[in-house]
């Protein structure tokens, strides 16, 4: 009997139960060599294929031991960014504003010993140091899409855990509406502190339960290795349905407050980076275009920009947070 | 120094100089030489190579009165046309890179970044200095008038400088654009500076 549906088979609930490419494509070879009876030798080396599959490391920095995440939406599978154009092309505006600045200098970035200041309105405020932190939950890697609000994107397979494991533990009170993050601000090392292009300490925050979104990572690595310095060494936030800039570098302080953070693109600019940030083609950066973006990387010299996601392709994991909201307002 | 200048070697070897960052422009975009945003870099170092060349070209007149090197007045034209040669890749670079050479993208794009309306207007006013660069249309305009048109290039520099601070204000980085404005600044200070000499002179006669 042939059963009508409407599913053709495109729209799926959750992205988790779509399978990734790469496992897809590994099924089809299989299939095939079963076909051409050489299944027998090759399925010995498919099988170790895909245990090193996860462990291309650029072998730049030390390895950082994970599994691939479970959260919905945290394994995209589009073509991971090269890693040298997501360690050499970004914005650290510490070490300066050209975004093959950080690269240049960060070296000068101190991360051991390092440890983050938790204070504010929880009932356990207190100092984790690096060590704790990597212990506090199991790793992940998570492959996100980041999307600059100047119009360029990449996407990055970070390591981490969800923030909302480390929230938990300080057990935020029910004033706490927002959380702070500030970042390092050390004249010594980071040489873009020199200029006054923006109101140091580097400051963003995000709304709690934007904090508690099981997207919303801490992140201690990239692709497979700690963060080089120029990526936020050695623990920093990444919230990928937000423009890059507000997923915070070398975090040294999270606070828990009451009232809207006054975060530091805000205070240099109100009325072209607002609090939200949340990635949207429909609302324009007041000097230029957000429908579209280019693919580092990926896209030729002379391919048409591709069209930029509402919430940068995280609606269905975050959109009910805004549920309601005028995000023309609200951006 | 005289006899370099005036050598029939001077202008093509000049020319060749001109078409220098071209050729990089072109070798780093065919062997990847650009860094991870290839579009980005080709489109600013086409700007920000018209913003040089017109920096060149104001400088060619103080110079020559200055220096006492009339021979200088030679080279004036060729860099002026180069100034228009790299505003047109720029230009064409924004058009084809980021818009796709889609005209009604690229018109609302104008309609809604003013900087880069600022920067159109710059090129725009640009081509009816190239137009009558040649020893023809100056002699069909005429001496005066085609002076009068040639005065544009203050209004050129002018709006080229605002495009490049609009521009970086978004990175609210404003050290290069200070350099630019300080060049130009000079250069346009001088001329003022000796058209009110040149008036007093007048008045004591």
């Amino acid at each position: 009997m042939l059963i009508r549906t409407q599913d053709n088979g495109f729209f799926h609930p959750r992205a988790s139960e779509i399978t990734p490419h790469g496992v897809y494509r590994g099924r089809r070879e299989a299939l095939k060599w079963m076909a051409t009876g050489t299944a027998g030798g090759a399925l010995a080396a498919w099988a170790s294929r895909q245990a090193h599959a996860q462990a291309a490391r650029p072998g730049k920095g030390q390895a950082l031991p994970r599994s691939a995440s479970s959260v919905p939406g945290a394994m995209t599978m589009e073509k991971p960014t090269d890693y040298k154009d997501a360690s050499t092309y970004n914005n650290f505006y510490e070490f300066g504003t050209d975004k093959s600045d950080p690269a240049r200098y960060a070296h000068a970035l101190k991360t051991t010993p390092w440890a983050v200041e938790v204070e504010g309105l929880v009932g356990k405020p207190g100092t984790f140091d690096l060590e704790q932190l990597l212990k506090l939950s199991p790793m992940e890697e998570r492959i996100y899409r980041l999307r600059c609000v100047e119009g360029w994107s990449m996407v990055i397979p970070w390591v981490g855990y969800s923030l909302s494991e480390l929230i938990k533990r300080v057990e935020p009170q029910g004033s706490a509406k927002y959380v702070e993050f500030v970042t390092l601000a050390d004249k010594a090392s980071m040489r873009g502190l020199r200029s006054g292009v923006l109101d140091w300490p580097y400051v963003e925050g995000l709304r709690l339960d934007e904090a508690m979104h099981p997207l919303t990572l801490l992140a201690f690595g990239m692709y497979g290795e700690v963060l080089p310095k120029q990526n936020g060494a050695p623990v920093r936030l990444v919230v990928p349905w937000k423009y890059g800039f507000k997923s915070v570098k070398s975090i040294v302080k999270i606070r828990f407050v009451e009232k809207e953070p006054r975060t530091a693109w805000n205070k240099a600019a109100a009325n072209e980076y607002g609090f939200y940030s949340n990635v949207n083609p429909d609302v324009d950066h007041p000097r230029w275009s957000q429908a579209t973006e280019r693919r580092i990387g990926e896209d030729g010299l002379f391919a048409r920009k591709r069209k930029t996601l509402l919430f940068n392709g995280y609606d269905a994991q975050v959109g009910q947070l805004y549920a309601g909201m005028d995000l023309r307002k609200n951006f | 120094m005289k006899r370099i200048l005036l050598s029939r070697a001077a202008k093509p070897m000049l020319f060749l100089l001109c078409l220098m960052p071209l050729v990089w422009l072109i070798y780093g975009a065919a062997f990847d030489k650009l860094g991870a945003n290839p579009a980005e870099a080709l489109i600013r170092g086409l700007g920000e190579w018209s913003l040089r060349l017109l920096c060149l070209t104001l400088a060619v007149t103080p110079l020559r009165i200055h220096l006492h090197r009339p021979q200088l007045a030679r080279f004036r034209r060729m860099l002026g046309l180069f100034v228009f040669f790299y505003a047109s890749l720029h230009l064409l670079a924004y058009g084809w890179l980021d818009m796709g050479l889609d005209l009604a993208d690229i018109a609302r794009d104008i309609a809604k970044r003013p900087f880069i309306l600022v920067g159109f207007a710059a090129w725009l006013l640009l081509t009816p200095l190239a137009a009558t660069s040649f020893n023809r249309a100056i002699r069909a305009v005429g001496a005066r008038r085609w002076q009068m048109i040639h005065r544009l290039i203050y209004v050129i520099a002018g709006l080229a400088l605002l495009h490049f601070f609009w521009m970086r204000s978004g990175k609210r980085d404003y050290a290069e654009v200070m350099v630019y404005g300080a060049i130009i600044g000079a250069l346009l200070l001088e001329r003022a500076w000796r058209a009110a000499i040149g008036r007093t002179a007048q008045r004591a006669q």
